[in-house]
Formats: C-alpha cells, structure tokens, sequence
C-alpha cells in the first residue's frame, strides 16, 4: 500500500515538474533553418521559417515535438532535435556575453570550428576536395517527397 | 520505501536525458523532505554532466566537422557519379532519417555512393553518409538497404563520430563558451583552431575507417536501426536477412567492415531477441522494380 502511494506521490511530482517546465522553458534554434509547422509532424504545413539562434517559447511536448512561439507571436510545432537549450548568441559583444553569463547556458555561434576554420585548415590540406561534399548537401528531399516515395513502394 | 521511489524516478528521468527537468525534480524532491541536499547535489551534478557530454558540441561545430571528415574519407574513395543512383539513395535515406529519434540536424541528412567494391559505409558526424557500391550490391531488395542506411543514421543520432575524438584533447579553444568568445579570433588563435580541427578529424575518420566503433556501439546502432525500419513501415527482418547476406561473404580480414565491425554473427545474435515477433513485409512490384534499376545502373558502373 505504501509502495503504490509512494509511485504515485513520484508520478504525480514528476508530471508537475514536467508541465512547469514546459511553461517557463524557453530555447534556441540549432539548426541552420527550421520550421514552424501547424501539427506535430513533418507534414504538418508550414507556418513560418525560424533560423540558427532564434529564441522560442515553449508552450508544450508531444512525443519529440514542441509547440513553440517565435518572438513575432507566431506559434507552431518544431522537432525537440531542432531546439537546444543553451542561448546561442550570434554576434560577439550582446549583453549576455559582457554579464559573464555561464558557459553551460549560452553559447556564441561560430565560435569553436567555424567555416573561417574550415577555410584556413582547407589552405593547410590542399588535397582535401570539398566538390562532393557540396554536392551532396544540395540533394534535398521534402518531407511530402519522402511520403510518397514510402506510399508508391507500398512501404506501409 | 518512498524516498527511494522518488531518487529513482528522478534518476530514470536523467537517463532519458532531460537535465533541467531532472534539476527541477531533485529541488522539488528536497523541498518535499525526501531527498538530503547531498542526494540533491549529487543528482544536479549527474544531471549536469548528462548534459555536458550530449551537447558539449554544439550542432554547427558538429557540421564541419562532418564535412571534413567526408572530404576526408572522399580523398581515399571515389564518389560514384551516378545522379539516379545518388537520388534514389537520398530519397531513400532521408526518408528513413525524418523517423529517426534525431530528424534535424545543423546542415541535414545527406547520402553519396562510393565507387567502391569493398563492403564499406561511413557516417560523418551531422549526417553526411557514404556507402559504398560494394554494400549497395549485397543487398536483395530495398528493405535491406534501408536496413543499411538506418544503421548509419543511428551513428549520426548517437553522436558516435563526435565520441571517436580523443578525450584527452584540449578543447579549450573550441568547446569554452561564453565571455571570451566575444574576443575576435587572432592569427594565432586561429591558428591553434586549425591544429585541434584537424586532431579531432584525424581521429573520427581514423575510428570510422580504421579500428571502428566500439562493439556496444554497433549493437545499439542495429537496435535503433530497428526502431527506425518499424516506424517508417519498412521491415525490421531486413537487417537480419542483410546481416545473413553479410555472414557468406565475410572474411574476417581485409578492407571495409570486417576491419571496423563485429563479426555478422556477433551483430545476429545481438539483435535477435529484438527481432523477435517481427513481421515480414512484401515488396511491392514498384519497390521491387525501382531497386532493380538502380542496381541495373550501379552494375553498368
């Protein structure tokens, strides 16, 4: 008897951590483009596009997914892989920098291994060829693309 | 009896990865009286270092990275210059990619064909993946090459490449954050970036092409790669008739991945109690017809 009170009592906290977390958490796009959709899926139609370092308010969860709402005021459904929770600051020099904020909470895009690290390993390492590498990152496949690729092969 | 239910209900959560909510708990459970302020510390300090060593690399550092260790491995393989081919397999791996439990990452899921006929595949971290013809060419249908495509995809979910790089590396230029970032890179800072750029791609394509992940690793990529196949409708049995395919004609040494993974036995019998009350799917004629062309292509290469 007090074993189950005692799971219940530790649910019960944890749902509660859960949905005041969802409430207070805001977080950073990391990716370099992401998209606000109306329903928590990849076929969900797009509402806006939110780009590398855009702060989004949470507003819920649902397996992976997060509503959010963009600093416009516009809301919509984003994969929680798209999201991480350090600020990332795009520029040197904002007034979280200058505070001293912790390390653990904010980070600053490009800083670390950037395409300006990138260009001055390339000039040391002439033999590297990026052509294909490019390339490849142009072969784009949409997520409709993607459902009718499985629905045409019967993958069901 | 409760306080030990309550500490392994907030430990269960920091398993699954989410720190700050595990924070909140391990406050919430201190605050209830059932958890000391040492058990609470502890369980901030586990949490945090949860979080530290999942996202210590932040996603863009993670693409080029990824980039060079792909332009990395494309200087000892040649890419197969075959449009249809390149096409189907994106289609294909990027479909597979959306059911992922890492959908997005900084640059996206991207697949080339290695003219090869070694038994080879590589996943660069942030998703740009090679596989070679000689792969492509051992699979009997399209369910298995996903099979394939899947397993490498779980390396790039599980952040596997960004593990290979020595830990004993300094990262302090790259991986520090915060107030000193907002110095602008000097020559020699610059410098030094480039020197720890290229350590830690040495070491990811030295792990990717050389001595290959740990075994533990490739077992858990088969699992998800199940997990992956099951969402998207494509059937998990396909990994096991692969493996099997795989099994006739390993040899144990040589090039490729009986260099970097464990045996097909050894990943078999890893696999099979997840395998357990699968359900084998049929090809369609469409799905059948589609592979066959590509392989008709990759044969005519």
């Amino acid at each position: 008897m007090h074993r189950w009170r005692g799971i219940t009592t530790a649910l019960a906290l944890l749902g509660l951590v859960a949905v005041v977390w969802a409430a207070t958490q805001t977080q950073s796009v990391q990716v370099r483009r992401g998209q606000l959709r109306e329903t928590p899926t990849f076929l969900g139609k797009i509402g806006t596009t939110v780009s590398y370092g855009d702060r989004l308010e949470i507003l819920a969860e649902s397996a992976g997914w997060y509503q959010v709402r963009n600093p416009d005021g516009r809301s919509g459904w984003i994969h929680g892989s798209a999201l991480s929770e350090k600020k990332i600051i795009l520029k040197a020099g904002q007034s979280d920098l200058q505070a001293g904020a912790a390390g653990d909470e904010i980070a600053l895009a490009g800083k670390g291994f950037n395409e300006e690290v990138e260009s001055t390993w390339r000039s040391s390492n002439p033999e590297m060829d990026y052509s294909w590498v490019d390339l490849m990152e142009s072969w784009q496949v949409s997520p409709e693309k993607a459902v009718a690729f499985l629905h045409e092969g019967g993958v069901q | 009896m409760n306080r030990k239910i309550i500490i392994l209900a907030i430990l269960a959560v920091a398993l699954v990865g989410c720190a700050s909510v595990t924070k909140m708990g391990a406050q919430l459970g201190q605050g209830a009286g059932v958890l000391t302020e040492e058990q609470t510390q502890s369980i901030n300090r586990t949490a945090d270092a949860f979080e530290k060593s999942a996202e210590d690399i932040l996603p863009e550092q993670e693409y080029y990275l990824g980039r060079a260790v792909a332009a990395s491995l494309l200087g000892d393989y040649q890419a197969l210059d075959n449009p249809s081919a390149n096409a189907y397999l994106n289609q294909l791996g990027q479909t597979l990619a959306m059911a992922s439990d890492r959908p997005e990452t900084f640059g996206g899921y991207h697949f080339l064909l290695l003219d090869s006929e070694e038994i080879n595949a590589f996943a660069a971290p942030g998703g740009l993946i090679l596989v070679s013809r000689g792969l492509v060419n051992l699979c009997s249908d399209e369910d298995e090459l996903a099979a394939v495509l899947a397993h490498e995809i779980a390396h790039v979910q599980n952040l596997d490449g960004l593990k290979a790089i020595d830990a004993s590396r300094d990262r302090s230029k790259w991986i520090t954050l915060g107030v000193e970032a907002a110095r602008h890179l000097g020559t020699e800072e610059l410098r030094e970036l480039a020197g720890q750029f290229d350590d830690s791609v040495r070491d990811i394509v030295v792990t990717v092409a050389n001595n290959g992940y740990a075994r533990g690793q490739e077992h858990q990529a088969d699992r998800d790669a199940i997990a992956i196949l099951t969402r998207t409708g494509y059937s998990p049995l396909a990994l096991r008739s692969m493996l099997a395919e795989m099994e006739q004609r390993w040899q144990g040494s040589g090039p490729g991945f009986a260099r970097t993974h464990p045996s097909p036995t050894d990943r078999l019998g890893a696999v099979a109690a997840d395998l357990t009350g699968a359900r084998a799917s049929t090809v369609s004629r469409i799905r059948a017809a589609r592979f066959a062309a590509v392989m008709d292509g990759l044969s005519g290469s």
